[in-house]
């Protein structure tokens, strides 16, 4: 029987009421009395020098209060890059000045060059076009390759070249890599490009600062993951601002996707042109300037071969990427190809030797970053897509050649430094036959090819590396911040709680499946927990929401202070009943004596910690606790799917018809929400492959600068999931056995998609190796008649 | 976007007054030039809306059985109103944009930019209606002039566009991924004296009729009368979302698949 509250319920999110019904608090809802607006000039030429900015006209115009400049901040630190990689010969990674507005160059069509702040929003970019500026075109440096020879022109003068970091993972001799290789029976090799996207979150970048003269508070209200870890960076990297004397405030945020974890130039700039103008001023990004300086995601180009002995069994897999960072590095972007995807190379299979190459390249476009996944889409897609071409070279069923590589002793050591805690990737196969009919694909595709349409069946597994962590660990891998999370249980006096969460929910549910943790561990209702946060001067110092951490890691957190709170209660029971707290029982809400029928309600214990007049001396008055928690590993959720399209052979024409996903996440809180976190992932791997692609022409022009040409996903592009999470290895090491599942449909989905339409296409005859995605008409078209 | 007057008149003699201003310009569903002024890429002086004059509005049927629009008819009024009359224009309309966009709209704003993927140039040259204006009657023949260009002069209102009724008809989209306007679109129409195909989405020059399409059709109505017909390549639009060479071969598969349709 499902239940129908506590953990294992699907109880409906109590946030969607002010979602849907236009209630909603979001950052460009907020508004402070006298602000002034931004404008930012932004560059439209993709590299040049700048010669001259000439503000002059533009100060005197009508409401104009201040326009800033480069030289405004030679001053002040550039935005900061949170992970150090260190490359394969031992050296740091090339780390690149990344100022707040463009000193000296500009680096990307998007590069802000200037901004004005005015009484209005018009009057602001009026003035933005008296501007004068003189800059010197130089060559845009585009293709990956090419930035990585001698000679190319740089992105950055000041660096030897246009490599951030040539890293390696796994054999680091190559002698035995190639013996492996050149023993090896039959070798799979396969050229394949991860294509950039664009997060699109439905809400653009907002931010709102003021400053107090009186108090030198400043509050700066911002779409952010991660409001603490925005303060930290901003204060001690950029403006040289103690924390204490600074609020972040990330309060309704309309989806993140990994773009809103950044410590961004904008809201830098606002909080230091609201004391520099003494005014609050207010940012908000157009959809236009969210394409052109919103972190993008993906853009991996690579090469990767696997090695098979007679039998088919993996025995060696190599990749060489190069991973495109943009013209600046953003916060995390430097982690995302290294830590987020060398590591999961070995995926779901026990290949014992495993090279993993990475050039990071500086080039002239929009930084790139984490986008739902975060290098582990990447990984997953070049595995996947290698595994399925070798099944059909060497005629073997996918599921089968899968099956026969599957990890299945636990804890597994991989060669690419991870260990696997727990898992069941046969069983979850399992699931996954039975839950999408594979037994009845064959009469689907006879039914498909009776209407003249090809279809293709695809297959993928998956694994990912969620609640990045221990802290101590990934220091040592370059980390320059630790990955802990935190919570305050605050019980109230009438037995209501209030719980301070480092986590932010945008989109998560956090505020339904947090209370339903909290409610069943004390045995009272959902209703009476309610969860704050998104605020610094509410919440204690925790890491915010991104990488499916939040439940695994700050839901972690949540049971040790809730559990500190059930021990204190316990103590203030048992002076109550007069009993030893050794024999103190909490069920239902009740504490008891055990073995008698004694007992003291919740609201009876809550009450006296506030009211001590019959209260044990030794005991603090009050009822609320903290704990951080930094988890001892990675959690390790995993998965397999099936996708079904057919192919229109006049046209190319993908549709999908059929998509079942068998995921194993642990156990699971709130089944309905895992649901739909597994349908938006999957949505969003879908656009991935076969719609979205971000474009740049030759000269570092965005050709997908707006929905006219940037492919969304619409509903009518997906189909009807059918989605099985009943295969449950619980993660060993948190105190939920949680594991994360928010990103799992976006790094499952692609490699399922493009697996099914070459398995259609080959059904037809067509001997089609790879198609790079979005497999859109025109590509398959051309590729069926290439 | 920048400043601008706005007049919004109840006749078209006061629309065309108002439009004899300088850099005044007419604002039918706005749907292409309100996102262009908001990018700022337009200035006009005056914005004169034509969403106010009641003889602009509407579908009727004329003395000789043709389907006369008035210019300022939204599609999604027409995609209601002319399903019984001319059910082929009607899918059209009904396939613009989305319910938003087909409920400001209009048939008269469509023709009068001539988008080169748009869905009505396609609908008017495919079935050789007649666009009316408050000066005269032009052919959808000489109407259309390439990408973004038509026979209007400055000022110059377009009233109704009156459709004849073909025998059959078919317009077959496919969709450009991201914006769903037409990547190429295919407007058939058969009348009892040939028949004519009319091609959006997929030409540099705008919309254009495939004549030997429309010959062998005319001789011989059926599928396989397209065997050997090839678009030439060369003047198709080749971007993001298609090569000049695909675009093409789409012509060839939309124009046989509204043939089958009407079949």
């Amino acid at each position: 029987m499902p239940k129908d509250s506590g953990i294992g319920a699907s109880s409906k999110r109590r946030e969607d009421v002010r979602f849907l019904t236009g209630a909603g608090n979001y950052t460009d809802d907020i508004n402070v009395h006298g602000q002034a607006y931004v404008h930012f000039l932004r560059s439209d030429i993709a590299h040049g020098r700048i010669k001259s900015i000439d503000t002059s006209a533009a100060e005197g115009m009508p409401g104009v209060v201040k326009v800033f400049t480069g030289k405004d901040f030679e001053g002040v630190g550039g935005i900061p890059c949170g992970w150090e990689v260190t490359d394969k010969h031992g050296a740091p990674m090339q780390e690149p000045a990344h100022p707040i507005l463009a000193q000296g160059k500009v680096r990307h069509v998007g590069d802000p060059i200037a901004a004005v702040v005015a009484d209005s929003l018009e009057q602001a970019r009026d003035a933005a076009e008296a501007i004068d500026v003189d800059i010197e075109e130089l060559p845009a440096v585009m293709n990956m390759k090419a930035a990585a020879q001698d000679g190319s022109t740089l992105v950055h003068d000041d660096l030897k070249n246009n490599i951030c970091y040539d890293w390696q993972l796994g054999e680091a001799d190559d002698a035995k890599v190639n013996e492996v290789f050149a023993n090896a029976a039959h070798v799979t090799t396969l050229d394949l490009v991860n294509n950039r996207l664009v997060a699109n979150p439905m809400e653009p970048r907002v931010a709102v600062a003021e400053y107090s003269r009186g108090t030198e508070d400043y509050t700066l209200y911002t779409t952010s993951q991660n409001p603490h870890v925005i303060r930290l960076l901003m204060c001690a990297f950029v403006l040289g601002l103690p924390e204490h004397k600074v609020r972040v405030v990330a309060p309704d945020v309309g989806g993140g996707f990994g773009t809103k974890i950044f410590h961004y130039a904008e809201e830098a700039f606002c909080t230091f042109a609201a004391k520099a103008c003494n005014r609050p001023v207010k940012w908000s990004a157009s959809r236009s300037e969210a394409f052109m300086s919103d972190a993008h995601g993906r853009d991996h180009v690579s090469t990767i071969e696997l090695a098979l002995d007679a039998d088919s069994n993996f025995v060696g897999l190599r990749t060489n990427t190069y991973a495109n960072l943009g013209a600046y590095l953003s916060t995390f972007s430097s982690s995302v190809p290294t830590w987020l995807h060398g590591t999961l190379m070995a995926g779901n299979y026990k290949t014992p030797v495993i090279q993993v190459n990475v050039k990071a390249m500086f080039t002239n476009t929009v930084p790139v970053d984490a986008y739902r996944g975060a290098g582990r889409p990447e990984a997953t897609y070049q595995l996947e897509r290698v595994v399925d071409k070798a099944a059909r070279e060497l005629g073997v069923d996918p599921i089968v050649l899968r099956r026969q590589n599957f990890v299945t002793e636990f804890p597994y050591d991989t060669p690419v430094a991870l260990t696997y805690d727990t898992g069941d990737y046969n069983g979850t196969m399992d699931k996954l036959e039975s839950a999408a009919d594979l037994a009845g694909f064959a009469a689907r595709r006879s039914a498909s090819e009776a209407n003249g349409k090809l279809r293709g069946l695809g297959i993928n597994c998956y694994i990912e590396a969620c609640g990045i962590a221990p802290s101590n660990i990934v220091g040592m891998l370059g980390a320059r911040a630790g990955l802990y999370d935190a919570a305050t249980v605050r019980v109230n006096a009438t037995g209501s709680i209030s719980v301070m969460v480092g986590a932010h929910s945008h989109g998560q549910g956090h505020e339904t499946a947090f209370p339903q943790v909290v409610a069943d561990m004390i045995g009272i209702d959902e209703s009476m927990i309610e969860i704050v946060h998104g605020d610094t001067s509410k919440i204690p110092f925790g890491m915010g929401t991104y990488g499916s951490r939040s439940l695994a890691v700050c839901g972690s957190a949540m049971v040790k202070a809730t559990e500190k709170v059930i021990d204190k209660a316990k103590k203030i029971a048992a002076h109550l009943l007069e009993a030893s707290e050794a024999d103190i029982e909490l069920k239902d809400g009740q504490f008891s004596v055990a073995g008698t029928d004694k007992s003291v309600a919740w609201g009876d214990v809550t009450l006296t910690a506030y009211v001590p007049h019959n209260y044990p001396l030794e005991v603090e008055p009050g009822l609320e606790e903290t704990a951080f928690y930094d988890p001892a590993n990675f959690t390790f959720p995993a998965g397999a799917y099936a996708c079904e399209v057919e192919v229109d052979p006049d046209t190319g024409q993908v549709t999908i018809e059929k998509f079942t996903a068998a995921d194993d996440f642990g156990n699971i809180v709130n089944p309905m929400i895992v649901d739909g976190q597994v349908h938006g992932g999957i949505g969003q791997g879908i656009g991935q492959a076969l719609l979205e692609n971000c474009a740049y022409d030759e000269n570092g022009q965005l050709l997908s600068a707006s929905f006219m040409d940037y492919a969304m996903p619409r509903a009518d592009d997906v189909p009807f999931y059918s989605v099985d999470h009943s295969s449950q290895t619980p993660c060993t090491h948190n105190p939920l056995g949680v594991k994360g599942c928010g990103e799992a449909g976006a790094i499952g989905s692609p490699p399922a998609v493009v697996n099914a339409v070459l398995d259609a296409l080959n059904s037809g005859g067509k001997a089609i190796d790879h198609i790079d995605m979005p497999v859109s008409p025109s590509r398959v078209w051309a590729a069926m008649n290439g | 976007m920048y400043n601008f007057e706005f007049e919004k008149p109840s006749t078209i003699a006061d629309a065309v007054a108002a439009l004899g201003v300088e850099d005044a310009q007419a604002l039918g569903g706005g749907q292409t030039l309100i996102p262009t002024l908001k990018q700022r890429l337009a200035a006009p002086s005056s914005l004169v809306s034509l969403s106010g004059i009641a003889e602009l509005q509407g579908v009727c049927i004329e003395d000789d059985g043709s389907v006369a629009i008035g210019g300022a008819t939204t599609h999604a009024t027409v995609a209601h109103e002319a399903a019984s009359s001319y059910p082929a224009l009607a899918a059209l309309a009904g396939q613009i944009g989305d319910p938003a966009v087909r409920n400001r709209g209009t048939i008269g704003g469509s023709i009068a930019n001539n988008d080169p993927a748009a869905c009505y140039p396609a609908g008017a040259l495919g079935s050789g209606a007649t666009i009316v204006t408050d000066k005269r009657q032009i052919g959808a023949d000489d109407f259309f002039q390439g990408m973004f260009t038509t026979a209007l002069e400055e000022g110059e209102i377009i009233t109704s566009v009156r459709f004849p009724v073909p025998l059959a008809a078919s317009y077959q989209k496919f969709l450009q991924p991201a914006s769903r306007f037409a990547l190429v679109g295919v407007y058939l129409a058969r009348f009892s004296d040939g028949v004519r195909v009319a091609v959006t989405g997929a030409s540099e020059d705008g919309v254009f009729r495939w004549s030997e399409a429309e010959q062998a059709l005319t001789k011989e109505f059926r599928p396989d009368a397209l065997m050997d017909l090839q678009i030439n390549p060369m003047n198709m639009i080749g971007d993001l979302h298609g090569s000049k060479a695909y675009r093409a071969h789409l012509v060839g598969v939309m124009t046989k698949r509204a043939v089958e349709a009407t079949l």
